[in-house]
């Protein structure tokens, strides 16, 4: 008796198991890893990129970005500006819905774009300039701008955190210093919450109701197609554990290969390494608020000790990841300008010690926070260290982990009383591609990014640069806010990484370029 | 003996306090603030004191900390401040990789180790015993994550038997249970096959110098049944406790394997909850830990009253 309960069990097990499998066998999953651990699922809420990354999945936007850069419709059908560019009027298209069926509507867009202008800097200046926005219709916003606000399309375009994706109004209604609770979505998946395993795997389902655009997919804009049932995000922590899953077929797709992973996957026969994204970009950050760096000469003798060959190489290790970049736009772009006033990216050892004297450096040490637990920043700051110091500097570099270091610099005291000097940071190219979308761009003091910078130009040739629509004039303006950078020393570009992303070679294909890793269009062949 | 049961478990009380109270304090004034990890570079110092108000850090303390003892009287360890997750799912979700992985490397670790041990003792001092002497030093030396790395490449990416990462669980089937769990838990029992075999080997050998034990061969015992019956039985107790020691230290520190290996369990939990500073769920997990350990430490107490006959409590 006990012997047949037993077999019994096991055959049931093992009915169940297979169930499970040939349930999964038929569907065609995208096993992937993404950039980091998702954990907050909310876009607005946190600026974190895995979280925008986890938006484009589920949301959709307004307006997006094609792969050179221009802003094009998205969720929008047709739009218009009156003449001086203070009223416009957007229409949605039509078919668009929410995963739980209901159509999408104006008040579902308002209720979005006003949570996320709560939060995002962009969204903050545009509603600042707005006087209203209202519904004409169900399918039809109206924005009234009091003051010239040229950027419109740009801001409800944004690529990069935070993006104004549309949530049901329900949800936008959540106040936006609190996290949203419920993923409703309009885009082409639908995040499956019940299987969401934080540390473990985030699973996107098609959405079989989607209506992607005509256009081909480009950039986050055009025809978001999903060739794939189900993708998987697969969290691996370890570098070398995700090139050997990649290797062995366990997953499909490595969204963001290491550095130290790098070599070995080149030669792997079995992989294809792609750029879907442009090159990111690294960048010394300097606080202004607290001396010796309040004083713009001692900002500008820190940049000029800047080597930038010498810092990219020991952060990213081999020559294929990384060059030299003196813009503080990404090299090849729009506003790319090779005008860099003093700036060389070479040390300027001499320059550099003239400088501290005239400013009447007094040798007080600058504290240089140093992220080791973070392998994508802990290279940069020990070299960092030893040019400052050839440039005449005393430096007291202070190794903490990453999420004290986030902490600490938004601390505004002196370094002795906790606060800090300088720190190196990563940014995105959708990040530094406009001079709005880019968070430590402020000079607006204690209101503005960690460093609290104090400059009156440069907000006045932002105000500027944000009411103009001529693309010329935006050229120029960008040019004069990259000059201003470096004349008051604000930061400084420490050069430009490549990010590859790995596939399974002959079985993944169809990864779209754009600013920031988007995951439509995507094809899977069984190997 | 149910006096001695009572009075055990009544004493993780005051343990539990005492930890909670340093957990609690000691994450409030250690550096780094969850607001700051939540927020994410683009967020400003106002974006940060926004997220901090939401989340209850700018409470003083002791309300923070009676807000929260509230919720543990009510059996409720508070919501992750990131996933927005209760932390009890979240522990939950974390243990059964944990305990699969914690089980099949004692029950490895013990299979290979207390034979190894035994013969050891038998052959004290020749070749099987220099063998096993030299094995365990091999064991401790060896970090796991490079056994494991071994591991993957000649089994998973040579001869592509068993999968490189991640975790099946058990509802899935035994098989692919199985198969992800073989790599790591050799990799992660080496250390512990040295520990106990080299406990096992001390233990017996010093219970086959006892009179007991001459008796018994006088007797004209065989000399496996001496060993088995006569010295591994008396030498149970020391071997029972390692093997105790054991399982604590796996529940709680297996994150290089689960790293290595990607298996979502409890000890890569913890540590993204420590690296992100999510206080409620740090504080979940280390009093979850804490009445583990006193509870495995009370069946180790409990197990030595059927080992040994002779203590009573």
């Amino acid at each position: 008796m006990k012997t047949k309960l037993l077999r019994l069990t096991a055959m049931i097990a093992l009915a169940g198991a297979t169930a499970m499998a040939s349930a999964q066998g038929t569907q065609n999953v995208l096993r992937m890893v993404p950039q980091a651990d998702l954990k907050v699922l909310d876009p607005i809420w946190t600026t974190a990129f895995v979280t925008r990354d986890h938006g484009y999945m589920i949301y959709d936007t307004l307006f997006g970005i094609d792969e050179s850069g221009k802003v094009k419709p998205q969720m929008v059908d047709t739009y218009s500006a009156d003449a001086e560019g203070l009223n416009w009027t957007l229409k949605l298209r039509d078919g668009l819905a929410f995963h739980d069926g209901q159509p999408v509507r104006s008040a579902d867009v308002i209720q979005s774009l006003k949570r996320w202008g709560q939060r995002d800097g962009l969204g903050q200046k545009m509603f600042a300039a707005l006087d209203k926005i209202d519904a004409a219709d169900d399918k039809t916003i109206s924005l009234h701008f009091k003051e010239p606000f040229g950027m419109v399309l740009e801001a409800l375009g944004k690529p990069s955190s935070n993006p104004p994706f549309i949530m049901p109004e329900r949800v936008a209604k959540t106040p936006a210093n609190e996290q949203i609770s419920d993923t409703t979505g309009s885009g082409p998946y639908i995040f499956k919450a019940d299987e969401f395993r934080p540390g473990e795997k985030a699973v996107y389902v098609k959405n079989e109701k989607y209506v992607p655009r005509d256009e081909p997919a480009s950039g986050t804009a055009g025809g978001k197609h999903v060739y794939v049932d189900r993708v998987e995000w697969v969290i691996i922590k370890d570098a070398q554990t995700q090139a050997n899953a990649l290797t062995n077929g366990e997953i499909d797709m490595l969204s963001w290969v290491p550095a130290e992973q790098y070599a070995s996957l080149k030669a792997n026969p079995k992989i294809e390494l792609l750029t879907p994204v442009p090159k990111g970009s690294y960048a010394l950050h300097i606080n202004h608020y607290v001396p010796p760096f309040d004083n713009p000469k001692i900002a500008q003798a820190a940049i000029l000790t800047l080597n930038q060959e010498a810092l990219m190489r020991a952060q990213m290790i081999n020559k294929d990841l990384y060059n030299t970049c003196t813009s503080i736009y990404p090299c090849g772009s729009e506003y790319d300008s090779g005008d860099t006033a003093y700036f060389t990216g070479k040390p300027q050892f001499e320059k550099a010690k003239q400088l501290l004297k005239e400013a009447g450096y007094d040798g007080k040490p600058v504290v240089l926070m140093n992220p080791s637990d973070f392998t994508l920043l802990n290279k940069f700051p020990p070299v960092l260290a030893q040019l400052l110091k050839q440039g005449g500097f005393n430096v007291d570099m202070q190794s903490m982990d990453w999420p004290s270091l986030v902490t600490r610099r938004a601390n505004k005291s002196a370094p002795q009383d906790g606060g800090w000097n300088l720190f190196i940071t990563g940014w995105g190219a959708s990040d530094t591609m406009n001079p709005l979308y880019f968070a430590p761009m402020t000079g607006n003091g204690e209101k503005g990014w960690f460093g609290w910078a104090t400059d009156e130009k440069l907000e006045q040739l932002k105000a500027e640069f944000l009411a103009t629509m001529d693309e010329g004039k935006r050229k120029e303006l960008a040019q004069q806010i990259q000059l201003q950078v470096f004349e008051t020393g604000l930061y400084a570009p420490l050069g430009e990484s490549q990010n590859y992303t790995a596939v399974r070679k002959g079985v993944v294909s169809g990864l779209v370029k754009a600013p920031i890793n988007v995951f439509w269009n995507i094809k899977k062949t069984q190997p | 003996m149910l006096a001695f049961f009572l009075r055990r478990v009544l004493s993780t009380i005051p343990v539990l306090v005492i930890v909670a109270l340093i957990v609690f304090f000691m994450l409030r004034l250690a550096p780094g603030d969850p607001a700051a990890a939540i927020v994410g570079n683009s967020g400003t110092a106002d974006d940060i004191a926004l997220v901090r108000t939401a989340l209850g850090l700018d409470d003083s303390m002791p309300v923070q900390f009676i807000r929260w003892v509230g919720q543990l009287v009510q059996g409720n360890l508070g919501e992750s401040f990131f996933m927005k997750i209760p932390v009890s799912e979240l522990i939950a979700h974390r243990i059964e990789p944990t305990l699969s992985l914690a089980a099949l490397t004692l029950v490895v670790a013990v299979l290979v180790a207390v034979p190894l041990g035994v013969l050891a003792a038998w052959r004290h001092g020749g070749w099987l015993d220099r063998a096993l002497m030299g094995f365990s030093v091999l064991g401790f030396s060896i970090p796991a994550f490079v056994l494991g790395y071994i591991l993957i490449w000649l089994f998973s990416l040579h001869l592509q038997w068993l999968p490189v990462q991640g975790y099946s669980r058990l509802a899935n089937g035994i098989i692919p249970w199985l198969r992800h769990l073989i790599l790591p838990s050799i990799a992660l029992s080496i250390i512990y096959v040295a520990l106990i075999a080299r406990v096992t080997r001390a233990a017996v050998a010093e219970a086959m110098t006892e009179d007991y034990i001459r008796t018994a061969r006088a007797k004209g015992i065989s000399e496996a049944r001496v060993l088995i019956r006569h010295g591994l039985a008396n030498a149970a107790v020391p071997i029972v406790t390692v093997i105790g020691i054991g399982v604590a230290l796996l529940i709680g520190g297996v994150v290089v394997t689960e790293t290595v290996f990607a298996i979502p369990g409890l000890g890569q939990l913890t540590v993204d909850a420590v690296l992100s500073r999510d206080f409620p769920l740090i504080q979940g997990i280390i009093l979850f830990f804490s009445v583990i350990y006193v509870l495995i430490n009370l069946l180790v107490d409990l197990s030595y009253l059927v080992l040994d006959p002779r203590i009573r409590y």
